[in-house]
């Protein structure tokens, strides 16, 4: 838990009058699972897309891996971005492949792999993911939402990224599933040393996987820490969050399972 | 290469049958293994920096075919094991039939879709008849303000191309008319030509196509845009028809329009086949009206106007049809319209054949 992989430093973000962020600051370490909590609107999603070059800040600095992504560009900057994985909300597949040939187009950017070496790793890629055999020959129009989120798991995995960002990754899941796929992630985080940044909602997933959890409210970071941490902070918005119902429900079966 | 994600490139070299590896062994540096490197009895990996899961699947794949694999450090070992455990299992193939077998398969599937397609329109032609007595029964779950929206729609907004359309088609009749006509001194019977032909035949077929391709892609869009969205299931949960709030209106508006396009249509191109003939010909417009009115049968605009409704309600049922069946990704949404297009367009033209058939046979 030593080096940042990814840093953020006076963000700003803006879309016409509205400022999103302003003077935001956030870090990740290596090998961690950092989940990032807030109400609807708090621009959660637009700081992943920000940290990932979707989204131009209107000031600030962005560093992965310690170089400046605004400063990046061409060869650098895709070099950059096969470090990372991105899995995006209803998992963004492209409709007119496959699964199997979905998590071989990242795979196609390198060169002098045999299609049949592509094939097998995707194969393997999208087994690691927890989606079964019959899966790899299905179009995303014929999963379920489960599946899709796993097929785009396999697919931000593909090249074995060292930073995965994960958007809601459990939302929509059945309680069942979301703690697989809560699952998967450590099982995948312990095993590929990932960094993990999640955008997250579920209360049970920050239990389960989160390492330090990062809450935007008022346009910045308020506060980072683990979840004994943010038990005690005293912000309202941020105490209503972790002690409202629903947390109380999930850090009792939590406790429970222990 | 300056890609910095090959920190370490790969270096290998093979001695006493030993794969020796160092450096980094990624998906990256996969393809950098020597030749005859799929040959040795053993791999050795003491020097190996950074293992990924390519890496580990080429281990493991040498590992099955018999060879050793040396000098994993710990953690490296944990991750072959991961990888192990998540490889996958195919399932058993289904035995591929031989080839005429899988022709025959192939032939008997498509002529059951194709059969269960015609089973499917007759099926929306007996929902759409339904919905209409059902609204002449109920008049109150009649949607009378989405008629006169799709009527709009699909009727007033196609007067300008269809009026056009038909224009030209008259002056290209009179045109290529006279050139022949003129051979026999007969130039007079370019009259009888343009009228025949536009009213009966030419006039509201060439509508019905327009309107197939401008009306049956909409509907395919607008319902199946709904679809998509799950708007349809939805309606249905809140009580409401789909039949009657979505079908009905449609189909109903066209087979309003389509004969008064098909009026329209007809108006147009006389008028263009007569001014053509003036100009060409020197036939003057009072003169080709008396010809029309003298020569040309009354019938033949029956005939020409009796087809509209028909074409009217194939091109909606096909074209709801197809709205339908649009599945939950954009791509179905696409790849029904056009479907819808191509079949509205052909089977107005089958069924025109076929009414030739029936004019002719009862004399008309």
């Amino acid at each position: 838990m030593t080096e940042n992989v990814i840093e953020v430093r006076g963000l700003r973000n803006q879309f016409g009058r509205h400022v999103v962020h302003d003077q935001l600051d956030l870090d990740i370490r290596r090998g961690e699972i950092l989940g990032v909590v807030g109400g609807s609107g708090t621009g959660k999603s637009v700081l992943l897309r920000t940290i990932v070059g979707l989204n131009r800040p209107a000031a600030g600095t962005v560093r992965v891996f310690g170089q400046d992504l605004k400063t990046l560009s061409g060869f650098a900057r895709e070099a950059i971005e096969r470090r990372w994985g991105v899995m995006f909300q209803n998992g963004a597949l492209f409709s007119s492949l496959s699964v199997r040939e979905n998590v071989e187009v990242p795979l196609q950017a390198i060169p002098g792999l045999s299609p049949e070496s592509r094939k097998a790793l995707a194969e393997l890629k999208v087994s690691m993911a927890g989606l079964p055999w019959l899966a790899n020959e299905k179009y995303p129009s014929d999963l379920s939402g489960g599946m899709k989120k796993r097929a785009g798991l396999a697919r931000a995995l593909a090249l074995d990224p060292e930073i995965v960002f994960l958007d809601e990754p459990t939302a929509g899941l059945d309680p069942i599933g979301a703690d697989a796929f809560d699952h998967l992630i450590v099982e995948l985080r312990d095993a590929l040393n990932l960094s993990v940044f999640m955008v997250t909602h579920d209360l049970d997933t920050l239990h389960a996987c989160c390492d330090r959890i990062a809450v935007l409210a008022e346009k910045r970071v308020l506060t980072t820490g683990t979840m004994a941490d943010m038990l005690k902070v005293d912000h309202p918005w941020v105490h209503e969050y972790f002690h409202g119902p629903r947390a109380r429900a999930a850090t009792t079966t939590e406790r429970g399972k222990e | 290469m300056t890609d910095p994600i090959q920190k370490n490139a790969l270096t290998a070299s093979i001695a006493d049958g030993v794969l020796r590896l160092k450096g980094d062994f990624t998906v990256w540096t996969l393809h950098d293994l020597p030749a005859g490197a799929d040959e040795t009895s053993g791999i050795d990996l003491s020097e190996v920096y950074h293992l990924d899961t390519a890496g580990a699947w080429y281990l493991l794949g040498r590992e099955s075919a018999g060879a050793r694999i040396e000098g994993l450090s710990g953690g490296q070992a944990g991750f072959v094991d991961m990888v192990r455990n998540a490889r996958p299992e195919p399932d058993p193939e289904a035995p591929a039939l031989k080839s005429w077998r899988a022709l025959l398969e192939r032939t008997g599937r498509r002529v059951v879709e194709a059969l269960g397609y015609a089973r499917e329109l007759a099926e929306y032609q007996g929902r759409f008849l339904a919905a209409v007595g059902r609204a002449i029964r109920h008049p109150r779950d009649f949607r009378f303000t989405s008629l006169v929206y799709h009527c709009q729609e699909t009727g007033m907004r196609a007067v300008p191309i269809v009026a056009l359309m038909s224009f030209l088609i008259g002056v290209v009749l009179a045109f290529q008319g006279s050139m022949q006509l003129q051979r026999f001194g007969a130039e007079i019977f370019v009259i009888d030509l343009i009228a025949v032909s536009v009213l009966r035949e030419l006039g509201i077929l060439l509508t019905a196509i327009i309107v197939a391709g401008r009306t049956a892609s909409a509907l395919t869009a607008s319902i199946g845009s709904m679809k998509m969205n799950e708007e349809v299931d939805a309606m249905r949960t809140l009580g409401l028809d789909p039949d009657m709030v979505l079908i009905l209106p449609r189909v109903l508006a066209l087979i309003i329009t389509l004969p008064i396009l098909g009026l329209i249509s007809n108006l147009f191109g006389l008028f263009g086949g007569a001014l053509m003939s003036w100009i060409e010909l020197g036939i003057s417009p009072s003169m080709f009206k008396y010809r029309l009115l003298a020569d040309i049968s009354v019938d033949h605009v029956i005939v020409g106007l009796s087809k509209a409704p028909v074409f009217a309600m194939i091109i909606g049922v096909i074209g709801c049809h197809a709205g339908m069946k649009v599945g939950k990704d954009a791509e179905s949404l696409g790849a029904q319209t056009s479907t819808a297009v191509v079949a509205a367009i052909f089977a107005v033209i089958v069924a025109d054949a076929l009414f030739s058939i029936f004019f002719a046979e009862i004399g008309l």
